[in-house]
């Protein structure tokens, strides 16, 4: 949900309207006709980002926000699964999850205990590169909220109980991932594009192997390694005064010991192949689970507006290309999209659904339909409708407390500028007709796609066969040849 | 009685403070203003300028509960045609337009209601009110069977990809058939069977929507950044020539549910691992029970320390996963406990130590502290649901139609705040101690894997 927003430079609709004209006029003589013009929208105005550094490296990010009596706490460390060591993946995963699990002075039952009581959500987890310690709480008790939020950041026991309880329940975790046509193709996907060569072709929950074989003490010197001051940003938002939440944060966090953290090296990616359709059977499936798409590009790319502008075009909305085609023209599926995942290395670009298993092979012949159409052209309609729902949805990314954090996240992760949200909206007005027709043609291709499809074998493999869309492989769960 | 023999004495006395501080937390009252147009349309106006953005969430008083037998998720399958374009809204202009002006949207349907939403810029409200009066006033002209196929494809594919391409998908549709008797209205999902949505008609389309979609039968919440004059005049022009329909009858009453004894049942499924599903009648939404119940299936499975969850998956460890609900509606509820046993742990080792943690409760009542546990937690949700201008109109609307009074919030959370230990106590006496369904989802071709009377399950 979101909406929207603003700048008089965007030249949209403008006209006047509905304001006070229409609405004097009567009852019956509006025109239905036509949508009704809309006015200028509505300019948001950012909260400002208050920034402070304790003196042990750590940075806050503070946005005052007085609506409710609420406050969320993001401790995000700079590393996550590109942290993982060599040979052992899910151990950053892991590493977050065991924080919960007991503190020198807290147990584990003793944590949950004190989290509903205070009726508060405190959270902990992993992604590629970072990993977050989070609080949502009521500010009526914000003192011991954050007692216990910083004990779980800070003074972690990894004990050997909690750990082997995890594992147990990780391993089940992963067994019953062969239940579902969708979890396998996530697996699937990144690790047929990658190979198990690059950290984004690993599973970052682990797998059954490296569950099995790591110890407390992979956790702990991961977590020494990684979770450091100088690593991390705090990014606080809600009902806070910035100076006395930093006089907090100082008392909680200020003897946090800074550490020197190691720099991950992603090795080359793959070059890419030419396009293979990769099939990993899941009898009886009544659907197909598709991931299509290739490695796309970093955070940090100069293409990020036009990218999104164009993949808002191609399947990043519900009125985008891929869904229009697939669910609203031919209902083969729930729903269709796309979408580039940015990272501090080039992340996958995926195009994916959930499809009739009846339809596998029509539907593929549209997703390449679509993955070809876009390079031809894009209506300079489609440009601006694309440009008018990433600006003017906007503020509603603003909305909450959790929706600001969530929205500093990228900010503190990339180090995107602080007025990063300000210069937004010009930023997606600058992308032109010309823009977006260059990137959908240097980064999607055709003839070099990844095309992994998890569905019942017996029944899409003919059909898959005869749309001669590109070789097929069959691999097993988790992407591996099948010997 | 079960304590917490983890907690020492000094954590107890903070949290006790502590609670008191939750409690001064008071849930803030949603101010609206609340009219009816001479069609019957109810309007709840409700300002927030916070932030520049207005959402819009109509609420139609109709759902699967209302459906023929033969047509079940005929309700739902009406949701997803009514974004299929009206007389002046060509098909596939409803998203298009509102995209392009910053705005989402969905709909939502359950047994008692269907809704549809938007959330856009405050500017944007006359597009969603220029939409929304058109599919409630004018939405047949253009209705034809390539419409209704369409959806219903699509419709078959959500069901698809949330109950039969999903692991116990179909343990829902399952139970509701055990529970309830063939004519009771909650006893199919709201997702229907796939025979009844090919078996839906244009006709049928047709006739839902005169019964069903008039403007005396819905209510207009409208939330955000708006001036309520203009609102209101907005809300005149566009929704005031709708003519009202026909007065609607709906059930206020359904068949009684009578479960004499205990009833198993075993489905298979493309699972690793079997599941055990308990299932009990319980009471409707708002009931004199209803947040008692609330707080024992908070504290049964709904947390690390509940008493399944502590025992079975904490300290034993024979279980992947516990989870408890009461589902109160508007008509009647249920009340249910699932549990994922670990691989190699048999269903009936499992069902003793379910049975026995809620005797326990039964004879020994709980704590002080789990029973604060759960209402603080259940106090935290009261806010949360009003950090958005879309969950403030979801409430509004809610109440509204279940208490007849959007002004409720703060009246559902003193029913949290009034349940006692001994009343969490009664509660699990009464209900849980009734007849219920068991329900064991097994791995193909294991059937003598499912729990019996006798206990059964290897």
């Amino acid at each position: 949900m979101n909406p929207v927003r603003l700048l008089g430079a965007l030249g949209v609709a403008s006209a006047l309207l509905t304001g006070s004209a229409s609405i004097a006029t009567a009852q019956n003589s509006i025109d239905r006709t036509k949508p009704p013009e809309l006015g200028p929208p509505p300019t948001l105005s950012l909260p400002p980002i208050v920034t402070r550094q304790l003196a042990n490296g750590l940075k806050l990010m503070i946005v005052e926000q007085h609506e409710l009596p609420l406050a969320d706490f993001v401790l995000l460390a700079g590393s996550g699964s590109t942290s993982d060591p060599a040979g052992k993946p899910g151990v950053a995963n892991l590493t977050a999850a065991m924080l919960r699990e007991g503190t020198t002075t807290r147990k584990s039952l003793e944590i949950a205990d004190q989290a509903a009581f205070l009726g508060v959500n405190l959270s902990s987890g992993s992604s590629w590169e970072s990993s977050t310690v989070s609080l949502h709480t009521p500010t009526a008790q914000l003192d011991s909220a954050l007692a216990l939020f910083a004990d779980v950041a800070l003074h972690p026991s990894f004990a050997t109980g909690e750990f082997e309880r995890l594992r147990k329940n990780r391993l089940t975790d992963l067994l019953q991932i062969r239940d579902q046509g969708p979890a396998i193709a996530n697996l699937a996907f990144p690790a047929i594009l990658y190979g198990s060569g690059h950290p984004y072709g690993l599973p970052s929950i682990g797998t059954e192997a490296s569950v099995k074989s790591l110890t407390t003490s992979d956790l702990q010197a991961y977590y020494q390694s990684n979770y450091r001051p100088n690593n991390s940003t705090l990014i606080i938002v809600g009902d806070v005064k910035p100076d006395q939440i930093e006089q907090k944060i100082n008392a909680l966090f200020g003897g946090w010991q800074r550490g020197e953290v190691p720099q991950v090296t992603y090795g080359e990616p793959p070059k890419p192949a030419a396009t293979t359709i990769y099939i990993i059977d899941k009898p009886a499936a009544a659907q197909s689970s598709f991931r299509i798409g290739s490695i796309g590009v970093p955070r940090s790319t100069k293409d990020y507006f036009a990218l999104s502008v164009m993949n808002t075009i191609l399947g990043g909305s519900f009125s985008s290309r891929l869904n229009q085609n697939l669910r609203e023209t031919r209902g083969y599926t729930y729903g269709a999209g796309s979408r580039f995942d940015m990272r501090r290395a080039a992340g996958p670009f995926t195009a994916s659904a959930e499809i009739v298993a009846a339809k596998t092979d029509s539907a593929l012949l549209e997703f390449m339909k679509e993955l070809s159409g876009i390079r031809q052209s894009i209506s300079p309609a489609e440009l601006s409708r694309a440009k008018r729902y990433l600006q003017l949805q906007l503020p509603g990314d603003f909305e909450t407390t959790q929706q600001i954090a969530g929205a500093l996240v990228p900010v503190a992760l990339y180090g995107l500028p602080l007025d990063y949200y300000n210069n937004y909206v010009q930023n997606i007005e600058a992308v032109t007709l010309a823009d977006v027709n260059r990137v959908a043609q240097q980064y999607i291709n055709p003839a070099a796609l990844a095309i992994v499809i998890v569905g019942d074998r017996k029944t899409i493999e003919p059909g898959l066969k005869s749309t001669n869309i590109g070789p097929i492989i069959v691999r097993d769960i988790s992407g591996e040849v099948i010997q | 009685m079960k304590k917490r023999p983890s907690l020492v004495a000094g954590c107890y006395l903070v949290a006790l403070i502590l609670t008191g501080a939750l409690r001064a937390q008071t849930i803030p009252r949603i101010q609206f203003e609340k009219y009816t147009l001479p069609n019957g349309l109810e309007v709840i106006l409700h300002e927030d300028h916070s932030t520049p953005i207005i959402a819009v969430d109509t609420w139609y008083h109709v759902g699967s509960g209302d459906e023929q037998v033969g047509r079940t998720g005929f309700a739902h399958l009406f949701e997803h045609i009514m974004f299929m374009g009206s007389e002046h809204v060509p098909v596939g202009s409803f998203d298009r337009l509102l995209e392009a002006a910053g705005g989402d949207n969905n709909g939502s349907t359950t047994e008692d209601r269907t809704n549809y939403y938007e959330t856009l810029p405050s500017n944007a409200l006359p597009l969603a009110l220029w939409l929304d009066s058109d599919r409630m006033g004018f939405l047949l002209p253009t209705m034809d069977l390539a419409k209704v196929n369409l959806q219903r494809d699509v419709v078959k594919n959500e069901r698809r990809q949330r109950v039969d391409n999903v692991p116990y998908g179909r343990a829902d549709e399952t139970i509701l058939a055990a529970l309830y008797p063939k004519a009771h209205p909650y006893s199919w999902p709201v997702i229907g069977s796939m025979t009844d949505l090919s078996a839906a008609s244009l006709a049928d389309v047709q006739n839902f929507f005169r019964t069903y979609y008039a403007p005396n039968n819905a209510t207009l919440t409208i939330a955000g950044d708006f001036d309520p004059a203009a609102a209101k005049k907005l809300v005149a022009e566009y929704f005031g020539s709708i003519p009202r329909g026909p007065a609607i009858q709906r059930r206020t009453t359904v068949p009684p549910v009578v479960i004499p004894r205990d009833t198993f049942l075993v489905l298979e499924d493309r699972v690793q691992l079997p599941r055990l599903y308990y299932t009990w009648h319980s009471v409707k939404d708002f009931a004199k029970d209803d947040a008692a119940l609330d707080i024992l299936a908070q504290i049964l499975a709904n947390d690390k320390n509940s008493r399944l969850y502590k025992h079975l998956v904490y300290e034993l460890q024979v279980a992947q996963d516990v989870g408890a609900v009461q589902d109160g509606s508007r008509l009647d509820g249920k009340f249910q406990i699932d549990v994922t046993p670990k691989p190699g742990q048999k269903v009936s080792d499992i069902d003793r130590l379910v049975e026995t943690e809620i005797k326990n409760v039964i004879d020994n009542g709980i704590t002080s502290r789990e029973l604060q546990r759960a209402q603080n937690s259940f106090k935290a949700r009261f806010l949360n649901r009003l950090a958005s201008v879309l969950g403030k109109a979801d409430r509004l609307n809610y109440y509204n139609y279940i208490v007849g009074n959007p002004d409720y919030v703060q009246q559902d959370a003193a029913r949290y705040d009034r349940v006692t230990a001994a009343d969490v106590q009664r509660v699990a006496r009464t209900y849980l101690g009734r007849p219920k369904i068991v329900l064991t989802v097994v791995p193909e071709g294991k059937r003598d894997m499912m729990l019996t009377a006798s206990g059964g399950g290897r």
